[in-house]
């Protein structure tokens, strides 16, 4: 039975990342030191910083997890791809893929968090659901950003300066959400959650639409 | 010269503006007082600036629709001029700041953070960041279609994704900028009546003026540029 070409391309990143394993390695080290150094700089913060810190590490940890998706593409393999599948299918499969990828990382650098700097979380449940809906957030406007990046030749710089003012919305958002989970009195807003994945929604089809354009070279 | 009439109404507007902003009849608020006027001014530099961003952003639609270099010159114009009136409205936002809102005696003004941290100010950084980042990344690409598509492709992401930033971050920070709820500039409980006469004649006439300037721009690159746009 013939498969759907975005499942074989999310095969095909999931099949590279277990091939070149050093890349999903190198940042979950890159995660590990950094909470390591947080670990050392500041001990045990109270909740709001803990959440401050948290979010702008989920940043950075994303910039670093995402970037590297179209980066490693080379030109040969873009124009391999070009000639075999759709951009509506390449730019959905990652998508999906960095979306689960980032899933797995916000996981792991919660659970560092949790276990170096202390729990000032409250409500634990709702905190992780939070933290993996956030890091989908960032996966999606960062794996598009990244694709734009990847034409700009210096990438890595360029993917901070174009992602950092569009993220402000979400990162407030998710801030603004959050913070409910270190306050047994205040409670989780079903309308600012909806809002985030709207949010979310309107970058997949922004991403649809515009992906074609940045495609052709 | 053709199409002038809006120029003319440019400056018409402007000198009205100009000449009424300050004969108009303020209502005299507590800390407000005089520097109201500031409106009919500083609010115009912001509508200039979301007008000529507008512009930009449809010059990027119609160069990904036609592929025509042109447009893409054109919204790299608007998108210069909209930062210059952003920058403007920052001056002259930061001014009647100083005589209403840095008040020695009230402690929660002492720090430059805790009047930056305002819905409005973060609203229009982010909007300056995004086409500041948009003047890098199209200087980064030497390629001049790629560039052309690439900057136009961030363009509308990111314009698309500002409007979100200005709709949602107001709604979650407490704010000493009046109109909180909804579009500062368009409130109709905010301005008295007399001074709406002012402040609509005096924002569409800002918004021609730079609009007016970006033209004039677009026509000195489509000049220096003529050999490759080819005719």
């Amino acid at each position: 039975m013939p498969q759907h070409p975005i499942i074989h391309l999310v095969k095909k990143d999931i099949l590279l990342e277990i091939r070149q394993q050093y890349s999903l390695y190198g940042i979950l080290l890159y995660i590990a030191a950094t909470v390591f150094v947080l670990f050392l700089v500041i001990d045990e913060p109270e909740g709001a910083i803990w959440n401050g810190l948290f979010w702008v590490i989920q940043l950075f940890i994303c910039i670093n997890a995402v970037a590297k998706s179209f980066l490693q593409e080379s030109r040969a393999r873009m124009l391999y791809f070009y000639t075999i599948a759709s951009p509506v299918h390449f730019v959905l499969a990652k998508l999906l893929f960095n979306s689960a990828l980032m899933l797995l990382m916000s996981f792991v650098s919660l659970l560092l968090f949790w276990a170096l700097l202390g729990n000032p979380v409250q409500k634990t449940a709702p905190f992780i659901g939070l933290v993996l809906l956030g890091g989908w957030s960032l996966s999606m406007v960062f794996t598009f950003l990244a694709a734009i990046a990847a034409k700009a030749q210096q990438n890595a710089a360029i993917m901070a300066i174009l992602g950092f003012p569009i993220i402000v919305p979400q990162l407030m958002l998710l801030m603004k959400i959050t913070s409910a989970a270190f306050n047994p009195v205040l409670s989780i807003l079903w309308n600012d959650i909806a809002l985030l994945v709207s949010l979310d929604v309107l970058v997949a089809i922004l991403a649809v639409i515009l992906f074609p354009f940045l495609w052709k070279d | 010269m053709y199409k002038s009439w809006w120029k003319i109404l440019c400056v018409l507007l402007l000198i009205y503006a100009l000449v009424a902003g300050l004969l108009v009849k303020v209502p005299n608020l507590p800390i407000l007082g005089e520097t109201s006027r500031n409106l009919f001014y500083h609010v115009g530099m912001w509508m200039a600036m979301m007008v000529l961003f507008i512009c930009s952003v449809v010059h990027s639609v119609r160069y990904l629709r036609t592929m025509n270099l042109k447009y893409d010159i054109a919204a790299k114009n608007y998108a210069t001029v909209g930062l210059f009136f952003g920058l403007l409205g920052y001056a002259t936002g930061s001014i009647w700041a100083s005589y209403t809102w840095a008040d020695p005696n009230n402690p929660a003004f002492q720090s430059f953070s805790a009047v930056a941290r305002e819905p409005k100010l973060i609203g229009t950084a982010v909007a300056l960041l995004i086409y500041f980042a948009y003047l890098i990344l199209r200087d980064s690409m030497s390629d001049l279609d790629k560039r052309a598509r690439v900057s136009a492709v961030y363009n509308i992401f990111a314009f698309a994704m500002l409007f979100p930033t200005i709709f949602i971050v107001p709604r979650l920070l407490p704010s000493l900028h009046p109109g909180q709820e909804g579009n500062p500039a368009l409130n109709f409980k905010d301005v008295s009546s007399e001074m709406r006469m002012v402040e609509y004649p005096a924002f569409i006439g800002w918004a021609l003026l730079g609009v007016w300037i970006a033209t004039l721009k677009i026509r000195i690159n489509l000049l220096k540029e003529k050999s490759l746009l080819k005719k």
